[in-house]
């Protein structure tokens, strides 16, 4: 096994990953930075992200606003320490990729424009056409390319993390074209590895996000945090489940059922706003978790429309005009004629909620530091609590800059601090059971289960179970059928045996993350019998906040379920209220 | 529903295996709203799971899935399946670029050469984030924004014939994104960048055979962004010449 | 080992229906390039005095000559139909926030070539 010393290692290379390896190439030159990742950078799904990222920059805006926004939009269970410093540095980190080259789109004046989101009292995403995360992610990779201390290791599929002296040192990596493992040591390490979207069977996300990091993170004692919240993105497009951004809604565009009829103020979130002067915090610019809702209301009222593809209703931009969806919706009008064949200038589009987002992940603070020394994470892959139980639209691209930089300036203090030898004989140790691991996975013959099948029952189980509104019964089932395929896991047989670029391999592997993070989905959400943000129990209705105002921490536990603890929220200034999205809401 | 059947003819090479790559045959029952991608995943899922290629985001964003389809390089998340009914479909890896693996090409000359063209934005002196964001107009935007949605997918190298006879080329989206950066009013790194671009290498090579556009998913048009910085390159050439080559 | 894939040097132009109108395209040149050789062979006679300009004419009027000199014609009108069908991708221009339609420079580039024509005509005597 190639072993390869460095001081910061960095895992995953999208936005988060790229970010934070900037901020410690600028910042320390002498430092090595090997940036670890499964995809080439660009291909990181950083670049799916359409509608924009928040920060306060306008006049009419003020942090408090943002931080009101953030905090209710997370239904209280945001720690409002994370979201006042996240906040404050939005504008910051924003100008910062103006000044790398980031295309923002501008005013007629040249300042940098915003547009209103869903949640937002006050019009503060800032935009580049509807392929803002598309932008962000190339600027930070081009800028990347003038750090010379960057070291990457593109197309290297992590293992498992290195863990000695009570402090993480490293991470085993595999080299996908030659099968060949590496192992990288390290004196600090940050995990920037994204969602696990794809434990769902109709999601935004991206075949690669299948949660690697958070697993590892997991697998080596980090708790994750607030699992069971998973955010429906009300726009996804119908059959495929590809992202309309909420910018459609900003931009004017609303949501209709088979009637034509604009259902969300049946729903606490009207008056109906006329068409094409969209109101802030109301109809069509509420959170999405109330959007979501609204839509399976809907279904059970028999308002949606039947289709092939599951029931859909309408996000209807017609009355926007063509000029106006081609400058600010591009993207949009493409995804929409080639995947659905419908042009939104001309018709509404067909849409249902979609899986979009995990605002769980690896237990962080606001260092962006888990538990365990030395080991820092960033982005989805983390749990910062800034976006509580209901992430609002456009702080996660914004959340992945801030942090990054955070994450930055503390592993290097952690690193520079880090005086003592790499514990050489337990990590090869541990380097070594990785390998063992890879290998008896790839040798095992006999086996009679497919991925495929594995990955569709555990889709298919977390949809039905943890959906958009839960029950004892249905989380109950999920939990079982979790920990089963979690046993007939160990029943796959891989047919590809080669070294080469061996994608049944890392399937395998990305399965075996998937399953263990889906049993801390449905076993934090069959745990919090509540209703908040995105976690909606029919059997608990109402928000608990004398017993649920806390956060959900899973730990791992080998081949049993997750222990389930809890974790105070931190709350500075906001105390829990009421979330009002109707027209009169302040 | 209604189905479209296709005959899928997937090259396969694993080097650990095979001399040289060969075509394998898998018959597909495609559901019609389908893509090529759609398709291949079924055989990887459901037939033959040693088949290696790479894929994401099945939107045309992330740039992975581009491949040979039909002789076309094509990204497969973006090729219906309907346009290819009922016929045999043969895919393949990207042209002009060695095959890892199946479907998998290697890329490392891209990357190098990405870099190679600075591709960031280089200025004599920075501002500070304090004093806000650089102005930049609609218009100043719009001169360059149709070169900044490039995906990398390597469509228009594969497309490129220039590039399958001389791989020294620096090739088409490097270097539109060099003059992706020449063309944005918030740079000042054409001197610099015209060291690497005027190279015989650079975009001399290009012979405009717009090849390169026609492959685009994106519609960045690359094929203009060269012989735009063509005529920047020979500007700069001659104001270097009488002592004036800073921009 | 990554497997590379021989290509043609000689025939590389025949794979794909768009290499060879390229190819084409850039044969064309070498039409242009005879018509420019004609051109400074009949410079070079009306500066060696009025008899080699006499048998230039009588030269130029030979079948064979008259037969190259159409087809160098034809070629030449299809070489300044491909190039000027592609100028707006090498000189775009923008006005304000738009760009120019295509069609209205690669136009441009028509009347200026029908402007050039008539006064070389004129120059010539036609009219």
């Amino acid at each position: 096994m190639e072993l390869i010393k460095t001081d910061i290692a960095i895992v995953g290379a999208g936005g988060a990953g790229l970010r934070t390896a900037i901020a410690v190439a600028e910042s320390n030159p002498d430092l090595k930075v090997a940036l670890i990742s499964k995809v080439y950078p660009m291909r990181s799904h950083t670049c799916a992200a359409e509608g924009g990222a928040a920060g306060v920059i306008k006049p009419d805006d003020s942090l408090e606003l943002h931080f009101n926004d953030t905090v209710g939009g997370g239904d209280w269970l945001t720690d409002q320490d994370v979201v006042e410093y996240f906040v404050n540095e939005a504008p910051k980190e924003l100008l910062q990729l103006e000044h790398w080259g980031c295309p923002w789109s501008r005013e007629p004046n040249g300042s940098v424009g915003v547009r209103p989101f869903g949640g937002m009292k006050i019009k503060r995403t800032w935009f580049a056409a509807d392929k803002s995360g598309f932008h962000i992610l190339h600027t930070l990779f081009q800028t990347s390319l003038k750090c010379p201390t960057i070291e990457r290791f593109d197309e290297f599929f992590s293992i498992d993390l290195l863990m000695a002296d009570g402090r993480c040192q490293g991470v085993v990596a595999m080299e996908m074209k030659s099968g060949r493992l590496f192992q990288f040591q390290a004196k600090a390490v940050v995990l920037c590895s994204g969602g696990a979207g794809r434990m769902f069977p109709f999601s935004t996300n991206g075949a690669i996000k299948t949660g690697d990091g958070t697993a590892m993170a997991y697998r080596a004692g980090v708790p994750t945090k607030d699992m069971e919240f998973v955010q429906y993105h009300p726009t996804g497009l119908l059959a495929t489940g590809i992202l309309l951004t909420e910018g459609c809604r900003g931009e004017g565009g609303v949501l209709r059922n088979k009637d034509g009829y604009r259902y969300l103020q049946d729903y606490g979130m009207g008056p109906e706003t006329p068409l094409g002067e969209p109101v802030l915090k109301t109809m069509e610019l509420g959170p999405r978790d109330r959007l979501s809702q609204a839509f399976w209301h809907e279904q059970q009222k028999g308002n949606t429309i039947p289709t092939p593809w599951g029931d859909s209703t309408h996000l209807d931009m017609t009355h926007l005009g063509e000029k106006h969806i081609d400058e600010r919706l591009p993207l949009v009008r493409e995804l929409s004629i080639i995947y659905a064949g419908v042009d939104p200038v001309k018709e509404p589009v067909p849409i249902r909620p979609v899986v979009h987002y995990m605002m769980g992940g690896i237990h962080t603070n606001i260092d962006a530091e888990t538990p365990v020394s030395g080991l820092f994470a960033v982005g989805e892959c983390a749990c910062a609590s800034l976006n509580g139980a209901n992430r609002l639209g456009s702080n996660s691209l914004t959340e992945l800059l801030v942090f990054g930089k955070r994450a930055a300036k503390n592993a290097v203090e952690f690193a520079r601090k880090q005086n003592s030898e790499a514990n050489e004989s337990e990590l090869k140790e541990q380097a070594d059971k990785a390998q063992a691991k890879v290998r008896e996975l790839v040798q095992k013959s006999g086996g009679t289960e497919s991925i495929a099948g594995l990955r569709s029952e555990m889709a298919k189980s977390l949809e039905e179970g943890a959906g958009i509104y839960r029950t004892e019964e249905t989380l109950q089932q999920t939990c079982n059928t979790i920990a089963d395929l979690r046993k007939r896991y160990a029943g796959i047989e891989l047919h590809d045996k080669s070294n080469v670029f061996n994608t049944d391999l890392f399937q395998a592997l990305e399965l075996g993350n998937m399953l263990e993070l889906a049993q801390t989905v449905a076993e934090g959400a069959l745990a919090r019998k509540e209703s908040r943000g995105s976690h909606q129990r029919l059997d608990y209705e109402a928000r608990d906040d004398e017993q649920y105002l806390k956060h959900t921490l899973a730990s791992y536990q080998g081949e049993e379920a997750p222990r389930i603890d809890y974790h105070d929220v931190v709350i500075t200034k906001s105390q829990p209220g009421v979330r009002d999205y109707s027209g009169g809401a302040k | 529903m209604s189905e479209v059947q296709l005959e899928l003819e997937i090259l396969r090479y694993d080097p650990e295996k095979d001399q040289e790559p060969h075509f394998k045959t898998y018959q597909v029952a495609c559901r019609e709203e389908w893509m090529i991608l759609d398709a291949v995943n079924h055989v990887k899922d459901e037939v033959d799971t040693t088949l290696s290629y790479r894929w994401s985001c099945h939107m045309a964003v992330c740039g992975s899935c581009g491949m040979m389809i039909d002789g076309q390089p094509k990204l497969a998340c973006k090729a219906a399946v309907k346009d290819y009914a009922d016929k045999k479909v043969r895919i393949e890896p990207l042209a002009n670029f060695p095959i890892e693996r199946d479907l998998v090409v290697v890329q490392d000359d891209f990357m190098e050469k990405l870099k190679r063209v600075k591709p960031y934005i280089i200025r004599k002196e920075e501002k500070p984030i304090e004093e806000g964001e650089y102005k930049q107009s609609p218009a100043d935007l719009k001169r360059f924004k149709q070169f900044t949605l490039c995906i990398n997918c390597l469509c228009c190298y594969a497309a490129c014939p220039e590039y399958a006879l001389t791989p020294e080329f620096v090739g088409p989206a490097a270097l539109a994104l060099a003059h992706r950066y020449n063309a944005d009013s918030r740079d000042q790194g054409l001197a610099e960048r015209h060291k690497e671009i005027s190279k015989p290498e650079g975009v001399w090579d290009c012979s405009f055979t717009d090849t390169c556009s026609i492959a685009c998913p994106k519609h960045v048009d690359p094929a203009s962004a060269l012989q735009q910085l063509k005529i920047t390159t020979t500007v700069q050439w001659y104001k270097e010449l009488i002592g004036m080559g800073d921009k | 080992m990554a497997y590379v894939r021989p290509v043609s040097k000689t025939c590389w132009y025949l794979k794909d229906r768009n290499y060879t109108i390229h190819m084409l395209n850039e044969l064309t040149s070498v039409f242009v390039g005879l018509y420019a050789l004609l051109l400074l062979w009949g410079i070079g006679a009306v500066a060696s005095g009025p008899e080699a300009y006499q048998y230039f004419l009588k030269c130029l009027a030979s079948p064979g000559m008259l037969v190259l000199l159409w087809v160098t014609t034809i070629v030449i009108f299809y070489h300044a139909i491909a190039w000027f069908k592609v100028t707006p991708k090498a000189m775009p221009i923008q006005k304000g926030e738009e760009f120019v339609p295509g069609g209205v420079i690669a136009g441009a580039h028509y009347v200026v070539w029908i402007l050039f024509s008539l006064v070389v005509l004129f120059l010539a005597g036609v009219f």
